[in-house]
């Protein structure tokens, strides 16, 4: 079981947490402005990276915050983590 | 006892222990192991193998033994199977009996499959899946399934305790060896946290079968108690014996099983079977020992034949001989040791077969000066004897014994250093895969490849014992591969890898999975460096180019009462029941899951049956009054300044402009356009709604809202707290339920005009403070009654004690809803549905900029025309109900496999209309009203025509009573 770092309430266990899929995925002040194709890469397209990956989590059996989190997805490690809204 | 020393050794030679095996009465002393005490009586037989039935004895002294699985009997089902007998410890009364055998393991019918064992080649399972399917169905698999496996599995329940255990230290040792033991106490003194476990009865590990070790001038075993009573002294240490490190899990968590009742008479009941401790360690100190090899000939798994080693610790721990004449056969020091120390407690030794050219050294010397015959170079190449080895092949001579104690050397244990994804490295000075430290663990002792004491313990003397150099791996030079083992527990022979090899296999992975090597429940300890020297041998291979299979958990079998712990009956996964729960039980209801919770699903009067309480349930809704407890609605309070704006956000409708106490029906999408939640939201204050979702959806939308709060929308001043749990509903539904409520209701006007449908007020009932929401989703007039949820029982018990409502659960419910052609949220929709689909355009604002789904609305595959649209069926014989599911054609006589265009979503017997209803999702639905269309079922075919998905009162009259 991964330990996982919350930005705010500092290490903890992974069964604390919930996945939340990758971060910086951003969703526009105005999605109408998107077309059809920024739209489905939008929705559907992902990284799936092997090995870094920017993610989101949440502590959702602690604080309830979302955060971003650098893991690598070949090794588990845990890079950082970060809160929702920073930069990684 | 004939097999017993007259002194030495770990037992208590007080007391006698009675056991029986097999249903013999037999003796032994505390101290022993099942194992050992069985050896005492001069008995080696204890299994039969799992594929070819073959009689079996020890092979081994320990966790890595392969042969002599038991199953142990205490009564009452407390019933184990497939435990190693190397590990099961006497108690008085102990009840053992031998598995895989039948009627007994000397008379075994099965052995017969001996004499097909060329039908049993390797990847046999594989083989016969390509004959034909009828005989594998009919023949084979009832035959192979009969003949082998291991165990029996208990059939009554596991009435023992179990229970899990958190740990966190600085250091865990894994091994109480001299490695681990000195690990521990060098963490200890240090004021850390140390974790000392190690997987036998007794710590101390190899040096307790070392009886002239000495260690700074003192015996071995000597040193090892003053070490442990040092580590026990202290507060910042916790010693735990029979505790096998089982799995390795991210960032240092460390699995361990501890057996804690196991070896008692009778055990307190106070105190739990098993423990599972779930340790989290800063670092981890892997101290896990070697396991010897065996020596792979032909018939090297007859009943006699052992690793020297497990020989010597029993002879050396357990005061017991493994037979009267045993010939030695070796390519390691460590069997000289071995026969050194049988030599002198009356053993006679044959002889030593030494693979080796020209093996030196002290243990050699040794042998020979105490008159043993030493013959190098020598292969042993067969055995003969069935239930006991009586000679050995060496050379081409056969020689007269009754054990054959062998040692191909020993394999550093790098099963916890594997699974922890550390690294290896090939040593080719003593052909070991050796583990390489990295951050937070480092191994330590003979599974690190140090194997001299002294290098063990630096800055301390040792004498008196024997370091184990040399070894082999793979087939004796010499002999044949048929009827050699190398994995004994699978029945795994050289001759099988040899044939995967032939076969094309060439990744040590495939030859695992097509010949079983390594996959039984020892996880190859024993068989793993043979099988692999074997494969490498035969590409033309070094053994690091073929490299190690992968480990994996567990390193010994765990039980399943130890891994479910305190989960199992009403704990494994823990209903959720309503407020008025009781109440419904009281009234005789039948009740049904909906995710986690119970639901009162019907109420049976005397003699009714589900269709017939639900007839009654749904009239007495449309006829007077019904009472329905709605309380596994979710609920979610939304409070803040920028309330309304985020629910503007969030659903499809527009709330800016919702009036306090009203109401509004709210439907709630994914980013990508599809129809994720709906419920009634009702306006508490300017800045304060109750938004209620559906049962199932509560956590999800939560969870939804959440997530565009805190990350999309985070200028937004709103807080979220889920009220599920807070609030009481009691739905009361029927041109009835005003009457019915309003003598219970104070400060709330329930005049039509003052409290219209869809609107919501405060007030007190039955004089506790309540949310009244005048809602309905029956099409009735309708009140939900939210209370604080401990008041529920009492508001209910009050309305019901009029006499007055029926109550009535899901299932009329679900019906009632129907008949209206409400929708339900994961019923007609499926997470591809769109709200123009539902026919629910209408519930998106125009005037909204945004909201979440509103963008993906327009993607060009949710506006085809030829979408399903939610649709309502009547079947033509109005008695016919569809089944939910059903698939729906245009024409029934178009050929087999029909073009489907739609699907049944909801069919009941509606008992308002006197006959059956059904919604639908049908490609370009809404076009097809008035035309027929086809439910083709098993052997008939249903005729159902179109309509609105509306069945009654579509005007919605009946909604003010
Ligand atoms: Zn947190």
């Amino acid at each position: 079981m991964l330990i996982i770092p919350c930005p705010h309430c500092g290490p903890r266990p992974e069964n604390e947490f919930r996945y939340s899929g990758e971060a910086h995925v951003v969703r526009p002040a105005d999605p109408e402005t998107l077309d059809d194709a920024a739209l489905a890469e939008l929705l559907y397209m992902r990284s799936n990276p092997k090995g870094r990956h920017a993610e989101r989590w949440r502590h959702i059996h602690g604080c309830g915050w979302f955060f971003n989190c650098i893991r690598d997805t070949v090794t588990d490690r845990i890079e950082r983590t970060y809160p929702a809204g920073t930069a990684p | 006892m004939r097999f017993r020393t007259a002194d030495g050794g770990r037992i208590d030679r007080t007391r006698t222990l009675n056991f029986s095996f097999d249903g013999r009465a037999l003796t032994g002393h505390p101290g022993d192991t099942l194992a050992s005490a069985l050896l005492a009586n001069g008995i080696h037989l204890m299994g039969r193998s799992f594929k070819y039935h073959r009689p079996r004895g020890l092979l081994a002294a320990g966790i890595e033994e392969p042969n002599a699985l038991v199953h142990v009997d205490r009564g009452g089902g407390r019933d184990a199977p497939n435990l190693r007998a190397t590990q099961v410890e006497l108690y008085e009364g102990l009840n053992a009996t031998s598995q895989n055998r039948y009627p007994s393991l000397a008379l075994d019918v099965g052995e017969a499959a001996r004499l097909f064992s060329r039908f049993l080649p390797a990847g046999f399972y594989y083989k016969t899946f390509m004959w034909p399917a009828s005989f594998w169905k009919r023949l084979y698999e009832p035959v192979i399934r009969a003949a082998a496996g291991l165990g029996r599995a208990p059939v009554l329940p596991d009435p023992d305790r179990y229970l899990h255990r958190y740990a966190h230290c600085e250091v865990l040792v894994i091994g109480a060896g001299a490695a681990g033991l000195a690990a521990a106490r060098d963490a200890a003194v240090t004021g850390a946290r140390v974790i000392l476990c190690d997987e036998q009865n007794e710590m101390g590990g190899g040096l307790l079968s070392e009886p002239a070790a000495t260690i700074d001038g003192q015996p071995a075993a000597a040193w090892v108690a003053a070490v442990l009573a040092d580590l026990d002294s202290r507060a910042n240490v916790t010693l735990l014996p029979r505790a096998t490190a089982f799995g390795w899990y991210p960032d240092n968590m460390i699995g361990v099983a501890e057996r804690v009742t196991d070896h008692l008479a009778t055990p307190d009941a106070r105190v739990p079977r098993e423990r599972m401790w779930q340790i989290r360690a800063r670092e981890v100190v892997i101290a896990t020992g070697a396991h010897e090899r065996p020596l792979v000939f032909p018939d090297n798994d007859r009943p006699g034949i052992m690793l020297a080693g497990a020989a010597r610790l029993f002879l050396n721990r357990h005061g017991v001989r493994p037979g009267a004449r045993a010939v030695i056969a070796t390519a390691c020091d460590s069997a000289y040791a071995a026969a050194l120390d049988l030599h002198a407690a009356g053993v006679a030794i044959a002889l030593i077969a030494d693979l080796r050219a020209n093996p030196v050294g002290p243990a050699i010397d040794a042998a020979r000066a105490a008159g043993i015959t030493v013959r190098t170079g020598t292969s042993i190449t067969g055995s003969t004897g069935h239930l006991r080895v009586t000679g050995a092949l060496i050379g081409t001579e056969w020689v007269a014994c009754d054990c054959i104690l062998m040692s191909g050397g020993w394999t550093p244990s790098l099963h916890m250093h594997a699974q922890s994804r550390g690294k290896l490295r090939f040593d080719a000075a003593t052909a070991n895969f050796l583990p390489v430290a990295m951050a937070g663990q480092r191994s330590t002792g003979a599974c690190a490849g140090m194997f001299d004491l002294a290098t063990i313990l630096p800055g301390h003397a040792v004498s008196g014992i024997i370091t184990p150099d040399g070894g082999h791996a793979g087939l004796v030079p010499g002999a044949k591969p048929k009827r050699a083992f190398v994995d004994f527990q699978n029945d795994v022979t050289a001759k099988d890898l040899l044939l995967a090899t032939q076969e094309g296999f060439r990744s040590i992975e495939h030859v695992k999975r097509y010949t079983t090597t390594g996959m039984a429940t020892d996880q190859g300890k024993t068989s793993n460096i043979n099988a692999l020297a074997i494969v490498a041998g035969e590409l033309g291979n070094t053994i690091p180019e073929v490299g190690l299979t992968t480990y994996r958990p567990p390193y010994s079998p765990v039980t399943f009462g130890t891994i479910a712990g305190a989960s199992r009956g009403a704990l494994f996964d823990p209903e959720r029941r309503a407020p008025m729960h009781d109440q419904a039980v009281a009234l005789g209801a039948r009740f049904e899951d909906v995710g986690p919770w119970k639901r009162a699903w019907y109420f049976p009067g005397p003699g009714e049956d589900l269709h017939a309480a639900v007839a009654r349930e749904c009239r007495a809704v449309r006829g007077s009054v019904g009472i329905f407890d709605a309380s596994t609605l979710g609920k979610i309070e939304v409070v803040g300044a920028d309330a309304a704006e985020f629910l503007n956000r969030l659903y499809t409708n527009a709330w800016t402009k919702l009036g306090v106490g009203r109401c509004r029906y709210g439907l709630m999408l994914s980013e990508a356009g599809f129809v994720m939640d709906d419920g009634v939201v009702g306006r508490i204050a300017e800045d304060r709604f109750h938004v209620t979702t559906t049962t199932g959806g509560a956590p999800r939308v939560l969870n939804h809202m959440e997530d565009y709060l805190q990350t999309e929308f985070p200028d937004l001043r709103v807080w979220l707290t889920s009220a599920t749990e807070q609030w009481a509903v009691i739905a009361v539904q029927g041109p009835g339920a005003r009457d019915l409520i309003a003598p219970f209701v104070e400060g709330i006007d329930l005049a039509p005009a003052a409290f219209p449908h869809m609107s919501v007020r405060e007030g007190t009932i039955c004089g506790v403070p309540t949310r009244l929401f005048r809602v309905s989703f029956t099409g009735e007039l309708g009140f939900e009654i939210n209370v604080p949820a401990d008041f529920g029982p009492a508001v209910w018990e009050a309305l019901m004690g009029t006499g007055v409502p029926t109550p009535y659960g899901t299932e009329a419910m679900h019906v009632l809803r129907a008949e209206k052609g409400y929708i339900i949220v994961g019923q007609e929709t499926d997470g591809t549905v769109t709200p123009d689909d539902l026919g629910l355009s209408g519930m998106i604002a125009k005037s909204k900029k945004d909201f979440v789904g509103k963008r993906a609305l327009r993607r060009p595959d949710l506006v085809v025309p030829n979408r399903k649209q939610l649709v309502g069926l009547l079947t033509e014989d109005p008695a016919v109900v569809l089944e939910e599911g059903a698939q729906i054609v245009a024409d029934p006589a178009q050929p087999i496999p029909m073009r489907m265009i739609g699907h049944v979503t909801s069919s009941y017997a509606s008992p308002t209309l006197g006959r059956s209803i059904a919604m639908a999702l049908v490609e370009g639905g809404r076009g097809r009203m008035g035309k027929l269309l086809y439910v083709p079922m098993p052997g008939h075919t249903i005729a159902v025509r179109v309509v609105e998905p509306v069945f009654h009162d579509k005007a919605g009259a009946r909604l003010d009573g």
